[in-house]
């Protein structure tokens, strides 16, 4: 309609365009169809996909460690070794995700592992509450620190990176401190074993799931077995199913719900979501209770796993789950992104990590390699939304 | 989720008040931004089955106006009732749900999300039982592209951003968007500003269409041919107060176009540029 509607005609009319005249029902692209009209091709499709640069980095990845990094790496066992940090992180991503399509940032998560992990500690520890007492109330408490973040940025109106930057340091200090006062001076709490080993509750948040399957799966060579018989990998690691778990239900809501629409709308543009209907301070307030409770479980996992809690727990966890939604797609202004971006862009994290240990070089590349790739990310990401989205 | 049907005739709503009920009547309504008064005072009366346009120079308050029937801003004094009954809408979202959908002068669209995900935006229609609840995205897609297809554009593709649309295609989407969705009262600010000649009168036999429904209108604009051409009854704004309110058998064009200036003597101006506006 380009060519129609570049002279203005509603302000200085000719009398001939005026409605009264207006017997044909509609333009020229009405009955025939739009004659510019183009199928958009697949690859068009699959470029309006944000996720597309994370895949792309993820095989860029791999291709350098297929080349570089002994064996051991690519067996079954290796690949557990690699998604379990993968894991701890990307249950944080893929909420950082949700809540960076928001419009929002939380600075504050990984902070709240460690604060989670002192409430844990002192609702199990210190106040002797059964197991799932504890788990609950630390999800609750966490989540309601999230509230609270999602509370004051919406009525102070101010950018959410500041208010949550104040809770990185607010909670930091809270868990050192309270960690002291729990312990009687130490930044570190131990004893957790004691309480969760033989729980019912243990064999959701610690130890490996599919064991059975695992073992008989190398009873019958059908993946590789220690000399004993039992199988080289115990099972997957419980972050690990967690972490598609909760990858499955975030892409669902995104791509499938009602939630999902209102979140890219919060984020796009709040005001206009605000004018079509959109509950946008509730949306948002959500999301940032989601994230803390995405640190919270990660807290519980970590504490099951290694049976303590520390007040340094989750340090920089924050910036790395904004690297792994960003290399998964999502735009740092909000309204666009993907969960399934963030999966995999906490996969690349681990696999980076973890894989430079398997090849010949320093292991501090890993931060260089980081920064390498939140640039190329970003850089790539900006460049593709301008050209599939039509922003001008 | 009933559509508009395509005759030029449709039967009257049978859900609506018969026409000329009061749908929706401002008293004496004021609304101070701080220290600005965007409107010192202003009274109006929507009635079912009838345009009122709402006229005014730039900055006359026609759009806070209207934000505040659509529930964007709360009137700082005076009486706002809906149906008779006294409304105070806590947000855009009571305003849809009483049934007055609006097409704001910025249209209220996202421009990275897809045209269908817009038109549905805050009112999309849902499947199955909690917590499967889906959006039934095949069959918002659909009548995105029957609904734009009726205005008089074709989407190349329900799924491109809003903003790849050109800037009159995205107009088209907003008011396509009111129409179905409006129940009683649609509320269109400045609609045509961008529009191309053809989408121009689609939307004024829109707005007829509407009417002849049985929904009360607010339109908009600066053009008085528009006006005149669909509306009933012609409300004149200037800063912030109701300058006067004329049914049409009761004032001329021209007489409109003046008071539309604010009193600015048009005459002289119209003169000094050889007689074009
Ligand atoms: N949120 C706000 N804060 C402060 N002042 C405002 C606000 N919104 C509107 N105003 C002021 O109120 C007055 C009326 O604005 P409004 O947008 O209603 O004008 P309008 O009649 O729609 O004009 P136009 O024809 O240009 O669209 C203007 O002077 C404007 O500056
Ligand atoms: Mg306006």
């Amino acid at each position: 309609m380009s060519g129609v509607q570049i002279a203005d005609t509603s302000r200085n009319v000719s009398p001939r365009e005026a409605p009264g005249a207006a017997g044909q029902p509609s333009g020229p692209a009405h009955g025939a169809g739009d004659e510019r009209l183009r199928r958009s091709s697949l690859l068009v499709k699959l470029m309006r996909r944000p996720e597309l640069g994370a895949i792309g980095g993820l095989a860029v990845v791999l291709t350098f460690f297929a080349f570089t990094a002994n064996g051991s790496m690519f067996t079954l066992n290796g690949l557990m070794t690699v998604l379990n940090p993968s894991a701890q992180l990307g249950i944080m991503g893929v909420a950082a995700a949700l809540l960076m399509i928001g419009g929002e940032f939380d600075l504050s998560i990984g902070s709240m592992v460690a604060f989670a992990g002192l409430v844990l500690g002192v609702l199990l520890l210190v106040l002797h509450l059964p197991l799932l007492v504890a788990v609950i109330g630390t999800l609750v408490i966490a989540g309601g620190i999230g509230a609270l973040n999602g509370q004051l940025v919406i009525r102070t109106r101010l950018p959410s990176f500041i208010v949550t930057l104040a809770f990185l340091f607010i909670l930091r200090g809270l868990s050192l401190v309270g960690l002291k006062i729990a312990t009687g001076g130490s930044t570190q709490m131990r004893g957790f074993r004691a309480v969760v080993d033989g729980s019912v509750l243990a064999p959701f948040f610690s130890g490996n799931a599919f064991g059975g399957l695992f073992r008989a799966l190398a009873a019958h060579g059908v993946i590789e077995a220690l000399p004993d018989g039992s199988p080289a990998a115990p099972g997957v690691p419980i972050a690990v199913v967690w972490f598609v778990l909760i990858t499955a239900i975030a892409t669902w809501v995104l791509l499938r719900t009602k939630l999902g629409n209102w979140i890219f709308a919060s984020g796009g543009d709040a005001n206009a979501a605000r004018n079509s209907g959109v509950p946008v301070d509730m949306v948002k307030t959500g999301l940032f209770t989601l994230t803390a409770c995405s640190a919270a479980l990660v807290a519980v996992l970590t504490v099951f796993d290694a049976g303590s809690t520390d007040a340094m727990r989750g340090l920089q966890k924050e910036f790395q789950a904004v690297i792994a939604a960003v290399i998964g797609g999502c735009l740092l202004t909000g309204g666009y992104g993907s969960a399934i971006g963030a999966f995999f862009g906490s996969i690349i994290f681990g696999i980076v990590s973890i894989g430079l240990t398997y090849t010949g070089f320093d292991s501090d590349w890993f931060q260089v390699f980081l920064g390498a790739m939140l640039l190329i990310a970003v850089i790539f990401n900006n460049g593709l939304r301008r050209k599939v989205t039509g922003e001008r | 989720m009933d559509q508009v049907p395509l005759d030029l005739h449709p039967p009257h709503d049978p859900q609506l008040p018969p026409p000329g009920t009061p749908l929706i009547e401002i008293r004496d309504v004021r609304k101070e931004f701080g220290h600005v008064i965007a409107l010192a005072g202003v009274s109006l009366t929507v009635r079912a089955g009838e345009v009122l346009c709402l006229l005014g120079d730039n900055g006359a308050g026609k759009s806070t106006l209207i934000k505040t029937l659509s529930g964007v801003h709360r009137p700082s004094s005076g009486t706002f009732l809906v149906e008779g009954k006294v409304a105070s809408f806590g947000g855009p979202r009571d305003a849809l749900n009483a049934g007055i959908a609006t097409v704001f002068q910025d249209l209220a669209m996202i421009p990275l999300m897809s045209v269908t995900r817009n038109f549905f935006m805050g009112r999309e229609p849902t499947q199955g039982v909690w917590p499967f609840r889906r959006v039934d995205f095949k069959q918002c897609r659909n009548v995105t592209h029957a609904e734009m297809r009726r205005i008089g554009i074709d989407v190349r593709d329900p799924d491109q951003a809003v903003g790849t649309l050109s800037g009159g295609e995205r107009q088209c989407v907003a008011i396509a968007r009111a129409v179905y969705f409006g129940a009683k009262v649609l509320i269109l600010d400045e609609p045509t500003s961008a529009l191309g000649v053809a989408q121009t009168s689609m939307v004024l036999k829109y707005i007829n269409l509407v009417k002849s429904r049985g929904l009360g209108v607010i339109f908009i604009t600066h053009n008085v041919r528009h006006a005149y051409a669909v509306g009933d009854s012609f409300t004149v704004l200037n800063r912030g107060r109701t300058l006067g309110t004329y049914a049409k058998n009761e004032i001329a064009m021209d007489a409109l176009q003046n008071l539309m200036a604010g009193g600015k003597e048009l005459q002289e101006l119209s003169s000094e540029l050889g007689g074009t506006v």
